[in-house]
């Protein structure tokens, strides 16, 4: 954990030059003399404050309460170790919902790195026309997450939908059921993901554009092809981006809720194709009002992300090319 | 290929060459253009892509329930009724005005509660600033599951569930990803302004007002901008405390639980949908530049 935050902040911490170091010494000796702790602490207060409690004090009841029976009603009762052996041990559902989670980042987030990286590479080429190119490719990420579900489960609806009609028609015999089809609704919901790919388009566009051109040119004297250009210029510089959105992509197919609930309640996932690690904690909490269980599930949800976030900082050292070498250490 | 055949023009090694020269150009343009054909089919077949989904919402939302059944390829005759009658058929007035009263004040609150620690955790130096920051960052790593049940309990306990007060008074208690982006762009402006304003006697509060501030507008825009959306798409927080009073509900929240209580054809929640992204993708239009310069700015750049 900690690593992984100072990972962040020396990401994030401006660079000084080092000669400026004696400079900024004396900068802060003087400042010490009148540092506006009222000021400061008026203008932190808000964050403070929420900080205590919407972070501090939830973090610590909810750790507290997943040890406990807790129906919301009666006051929790203490039951040990009992909602982590039942969640291990006797709750299908958990395992489901786990396999469900695994499933689809394991699929979805390569594909969305790559079909990221693709629709931004290919948006750098045309000389002119880009702008517009690249606002018809962020909107749908615009789309409210309800609505875009809806749509989707009705375009992709086999009996009704125009998705269908068109895979019939050029030739298809049996297209599949897509959300109706526990096979294939988690496709579907890729294909919505995919959909979105808008903003973390654009991340990659920057980082794209931020390539410096110098580096094209010896690339191209020394001979090198697009190919081989993109392949050694362009890819090992954009790491850290991708890096970047691969470690947010993990910690958020963990809470990937919306477009599950959404979908699943057009076209009632009896079969829990559609039931992911979030849905799981929702309906454990807001449905059968298990709040103890419900907590201690958050709680394993945090452990894994912290897991996979520090295997994502292990491995990165292997793949991750960062050019002036001071972030990420 | 002497010396000789360059300073002489008239030779005819030259004129191979002038014609070598001409005919590799051509083919350089040829290339060029090819290469250009080639990146606009792709692009233009790739922006089908991402736009047909919204082109087959539109032209749902414009058929009759007949028409949609029967699978109809293209509305015959148009059904612009549909979009005077789906206010009628759902209460879509009344979840927008309750969706646009919880975005805007939560942008407010946004912007006004993250400004300052922005502020301060970037233009000033003090000790702890670097501890603050770091747990900042790390309340912005949280999954929101770890806190929300807590969270619940609270605003239950004080009654505050169903009504709005969930969903706005935490904004007013700043939001880390809105800190985080704006101390990146504080950071960007020149220490040499604030410390000139300073010798002319200028106080902290002025100084964030008067010169920080109206320097950080785009960054502040599309802090406010990023709230709104946030508030606006939000599904999650609205499930949790809107459900049990149908006067309160959000437009997510509206088009998802209405169905299961009132028959409406699935067509009109298309048109319902339509009208639900609508303001949405207007926002962009106008808005383009700061959204994409912010979204820019929260990516990985040092």
């Amino acid at each position: 954990m900690t690593k992984a935050l100072q990972a962040i902040t020396s990401l994030v911490r401006p660079r000084r030059k080092a000669g400026a170091i004696s400079d900024s010494h004396m900068d802060s000796k003087r400042r010490k003399l009148h540092t506006p702790w009222i000021f400061i602490g008026l203008c932190m207060s808000p964050w403070v404050l929420g900080f205590l409690f919407f972070t501090a004090y939830p973090m610590i009841a909810s750790f507290y309460e997943s040890f406990t029976r807790f129906d919301l009603i009666n006051p929790p009762k203490w039951v040990g170790l009992g909602n982590y052996r039942r969640m291990f041990f006797h709750d299908q559902l958990f395992w489901i919902s786990i396999k469900n989670t695994i499933w689809i980042s394991a699929i979805s987030i390569p594909l969305r790195i790559c079909f990221a990286l693709f629709t931004a590479w290919i948006l750098t080429k045309p000389k002119r026309g880009s702008s517009i190119y690249r606002t018809m490719f962020f909107i749908p990420a615009m789309v409210p997450t309800v609505a875009a579900t809806m749509s989707f489960t009705y375009i992709f609806n086999p009996a009704v939908g125009p998705i269908n009609r068109f895979l019939e028609s050029i030739g298809i015999k049996n297209p599949p059921y897509w959300f109706l089809d526990p096979h294939w609704s988690k496709w579907a919901l890729i294909i919505l993901g995919l959909w979105g790919i808008g903003d973390t388009m654009i991340i990659y566009l920057a980082g794209f554009l931020d390539v410096p051109r110098a580096l094209y040119e010896a690339a191209e004297l020394d001979g090198a092809n697009s190919w081989q250009q993109f392949r050694s210029v362009t890819l090992p510089l954009m790491t850290p981006v991708i890096f970047f959105s691969a470690v947010t992509g993990i910690i958020g197919s963990f809470q990937y809720f919306t477009q599950a609930y959404v979908a699943s309640g057009q076209v009632l996932d009896y079969s829990h194709s559609m039931y992911f690690y979030a849905s799981h904690i929702y309906n454990e909490a807001f449905a059968n009002y298990q709040m103890g269980y419900a907590s201690a599930l958050a709680w394993v949800l945090l452990v894994i992300t912290l897991l996979c976030t520090y295997v994502m900082l292990k491995t990165q050292k292997r793949w991750v090319h960062y050019p002036n070498g001071s972030l990420f250490k | 290929m002497t010396i000789h055949d360059q300073i002489n023009p008239e030779s005819n090694q030259s004129d191979k060459w002038r014609e070598d020269a001409r005919r590799a150009k051509f083919h350089k343009r040829r290339k060029r253009f090819l290469f250009a054909v080639a990146n606009h089919s792709v692009l233009i077949a790739m922006s089908a892509v991402f736009m047909m989904p919204l082109f087959l919402i539109v032209v749902i939302s414009l058929m009759d329930f007949q028409q949609a059944s029967r699978r109809a390829i293209w509305p015959n005759p148009f059904i612009w009724h549909n979009y005077i009658e789906v206010f009628q058929a759902v209460p879509f007035l009344h979840w927008t005005l309750n969706t646009l009263f919880v975005s805007v004040l939560t942008m407010i609150g946004t912007v006004v509660s993250s400004v300052p620690p922005a502020y301060v955790l970037s233009r000033l130096n003090w000790k702890g600033r670097q501890t603050s920051f770091i747990i900042i960052l790390a309340t912005m790593m949280l999954p929101g599951q770890v806190t929300m049940i807590p969270v619940y309990v609270i605003f239950s306990k004080i009654h505050w569930i169903p009504s709005f007060y969930p969903l706005i008074v935490p904004a007013f208690f700043s939001s880390a990803f809105s800190i985080f982006l704006l101390r990146q762009f504080f950071t960007t402006i020149p220490d040499e302004i604030s410390d000139a304003a300073r010798i002319d006697g200028c106080s902290e509060w002025q100084l964030m007002m008067r010169i920080v501030i109206p320097l950080a507008k785009p960054a502040i825009s599309a802090v406010g901008l990023f709230a709104f959306l946030g508030s606006w798409n939000d599904f999650f927080g609205p499930l949790l405390y809107l459900v049990e009073n149908k006067d309160l509900w959000t437009l997510g929240i509206g088009l998802t639980q209405f169905q299961g209580i009132h028959h409406v054809d699935k067509n009109m929640m298309m048109t319902a949908s339509a009208l639900f992204m609508l303001p949405v993708i207007i926002i962009f239009f106008f808005s383009q530049k700061v959204f994409i310069e912010g979204v820019t700015l929260t990516g990985v750049k040092g």
